[in-house]
């Protein structure tokens, strides 16, 4: 491990990877500041210029700083203006808008980034100790169990989308896989689902769809409800940037615990910096007692450190499956993932031992990454709040303009565009309809993958019997039927209960 | 009145039918000799998908929660005619459209500008010199650091001037 560990700094600490570093938390702060664009998009952005670079490890390193940059630039936008740009940072919106309306943004600000720091940071450190033991399990998996646990990934995605969600989200994963079956397959060379429209034949490509499914929606939802981004509130001056010796006491413990579950809960493939912030907010409440309590959503310091911390500790998480199993935790990982494929990069148990200058070039530039983070955003603070005020007529055309461009850069074909726009406009009904579009994402991603390792262990055990003779993949493969039905039937009962409750008669 | 998410999963199992009927038949059906002995088709997995597919929307169609929906989302259909810029962002689409089509024959810089210039002026800009010039200085700046820094070729003039 430490010759690995020395590997990657002499890497990370290359000039060219140092500016690539510096280069992304820059790009990433600014353009995740502007609500519309998360992490998701800005990666799928920047991912024609990271294959450009060539170097795999320059790539990935400037896309995890354009990730921690993207987070973090999100966070202001919450904090300043009260509009989230990015799911994961809606939990920081709940204290930190307040704050700035009691003048105390510069405070809020710090705040912030000081918890985003601790919490990148701390899981860094974790993911350097855990991934090393995780990729030594997954050597010991062959092709049936990578099939079953990527089987056991995708009904994760779908059981975790929330109550009630679940046959949605199950829904578009198998809309995604069914997008992966088009075009041709290495394993057998037929044209399948194509159409006879000859640009098809190579399949979907992935910037399009990511474009499709988060960009293009996102801005077209800007322009349907001007009050998504309208600036309003703060306004003032940002003032204030200290905080005091009590209140770092205050959050010292919050920011310590909320990093390691948000660790945890980011491993988990599906769960994401979302989940780990609403869950780290919610903990924290319940931890705090009686006046404190009554503080949260009022502007407690305590209320916005805990989603700060929980969702930079859940980034750096939901790289321990990305990097040793391969398999996305969440939208973002999985663009990476795409990313990775690009650059001729297979994750999986074997990176560590291939290509360990990739792998561990990466873990140290997250510690490079956040402390520059850090000092890029503190004296920063006062003029960042600046940029919110680009205004919409100019701002959306350029959301716009930078969705197609990116897919055209990538395919340099114009039936392509025309498949993002119907994409996208599709993708925008589903939005409509309240259905979770990541999963349809990360099961396109995985679907090439999950087939073939699919058809491999039929062709090795010569049927399906591969699904008895190895209890590994059975009993994975059993998960991941439990992982989908049982909050189903959880929130069918509860319904009926209820509905019993309030005299409905039963209907079915 | 059925929701909009069950109209969707309706649809989605038509598409599922259509694809399995591909897959079971249409693709069955011109399989080579050859590989009728092999564990696996091409068809395989397609198949246990559409399966999958369906049973999924069928959950979503019986047993998706039955409009307890008055809570205010964040995007909402229901507020798209009384409340939203649709004419915007119908505009906005066909622009996008204009913009694919046009990029070949018209070339990048010209597209780009003309791009920028109209998304901005249906949204509200009339400013036309600062329009202009923000468009000209993005397209110009865009086309250099993809063609020059990147090295990947984008045709910056129209077919007649190359």
């Amino acid at each position: 491990m430490l010759e690995g560990l020395f590997m990657g700094l002499s890497t990370a600490f290359s000039f060219t990877n140092l500016l690539m570093v510096v280069g992304g938390c820059l790009i990433g702060t600014f353009i995740g500041m502007l609500p519309g664009l998360g992490p998701m998009s800005i990666i799928a952005i920047m991912i024609p210029v990271a294959v450009t670079i060539g170097d795999p490890s320059g790539a990935l390193i400037l896309l995890a700083g354009v990730y921690y940059g993207a987070i973090f630039g999100g966070s202001t936008s919450s904090i300043l203006i009260n509009a989230p740009g990015v799911a994961s940072t809606v939990a920081t919106a709940f204290d930190g808008y307040p704050l700035t309306r009691q003048g105390k943004a510069g405070k809020a600000l710090t705040v912030a980034a000081i918890a985003s720091f601790s919490g990148g940071t701390i899981g860094a450190m974790l993911l350097m100790v855990f991934a090393p033991m995780l990729a030594t399990v997954a050597l010991l998996f062959h092709s049936a169990e990578y099939f079953a646990m990527m089987v056991v990934g995708l009904s994760a995605i779908a059981a975790f989308a929330g109550t009630g969600q679940v046959p949605k989200a199950l829904m578009m994963t198998v809309a995604g896989l069914m997008l992966a079956t088009v075009g041709e397959t290495a394993l057998f060379n037929l044209p399948r689902f194509t159409g006879g429209i000859m640009d098809l034949q190579s399949g979907l490509a992935f910037v399009t769809l990511a474009m499709a499914m988060f960009a293009l929606p996102e801005a077209l939802f800007l322009v349907l409800d001007p009050k998504r981004s309208k600036s309003e509130g703060s306004g003032g001056k940002i003032t204030d940037l200290r905080i005091t010796r009590a209140e770092a006491k205050l959050i010292a413990p919050v920011i310590g615990r909320q990093s390691i579950q948000g660790f945890l809960i980011g491993v988990l493939p599906g769960a994401g910096a979302t989940i780990a912030s609403f869950l780290g907010y919610a903990v924290e409440r319940n931890l705090a007692k009686g006046e404190e309590q009554a503080e949260f959503g009022k502007g407690s310091l305590k209320g916005l450190a805990a989603p700060e911390a929980a969702n930079n500790a859940a980034c750096t998480g939901s790289f321990v499956p990305l990097l040793t199993l391969g398999i996305p935790g969440s939208g973002t990982t999985a663009i990476l993932l795409g990313a990775l494929v690009a650059l001729n990069v297979t994750p999986g148990p074997r990176l560590m031992v291939d290509e360990p200058a990739v792998f561990w070039s990466v873990i140290i530039s997250m510690y490079v990454g956040n402390l520059v983070l850090l000092a890029l955003n503190l004296p920063l603070i006062p003029y960042i709040a600046k940029v919110l005020a680009v205004p919409r007529t100019y701002l959306i055309p350029f959301i716009l303009f930078f969705t197609l461009i990116g897919a055209y850069i990538g395919q340099n074909n114009a039936t392509e565009l025309l498949m993002l726009i119907g994409l996208g406009v599709i993708a925008t009904l589903l939005r409509f309809a309240n259905y979770p579009l990541p999963p349809l994402l990360i099961g396109f991603i995985l679907g090439r993958m999950l087939e073939d390792n699919f058809a491999r262990s039929m062709q090795i055990h010569g049927g399906p019997g591969f699904i008895l003779e190895r209890p590994m993949t059975m009993a994975l493969l059993a998960f991941a039927v439990l992982l989908v039905v049982l909050p189903g039937l959880r929130s069918y009962r509860k319904r009926r209960v209820e509905a019993k409750k309030a005299g409905v008669a039963d209907g079915d | 009145m059925m929701t909009l998410e069950r109209w969707i999963a309706v649809i989605f199992l038509m598409l599922c039918v259509l694809y399995g009927y591909q897959a079971y038949v249409v693709m069955d059906a011109g399989l080579p000799p050859f590989m009728h002995r092999n564990p696996v088709w091409p068809s395989t997995f397609p198949k246990i998908l559409c399966v999958i597919g369906a049973l999924a929307a069928l959950a979503v169609i019986l047993f998706a929660p039955k409009d307890g929906t008055t809570e205010e989302r964040e995007i909402d259909h229901r507020r798209l005619l009384t409340d939203y810029n649709w004419g915007q962002a119908l505009a906005l689409i066909g622009l996008l459209i204009a913009f694919s089509l046009a990029m070949r024959p018209l070339g990048f810089l010209f597209t780009t500008f003309a791009f920028l210039v109209a998304g901005g002026w249906i949204l509200g800009e009339r400013t036309l010199w600062r329009l202009c010039l923000v468009g000209a200085a993005t397209s110009l700046g865009i086309w250099y650091l993809v063609q020059q820094v990147l090295g990947i070729f984008l045709s910056p003039f129209p077919l007649f001037l190359a």
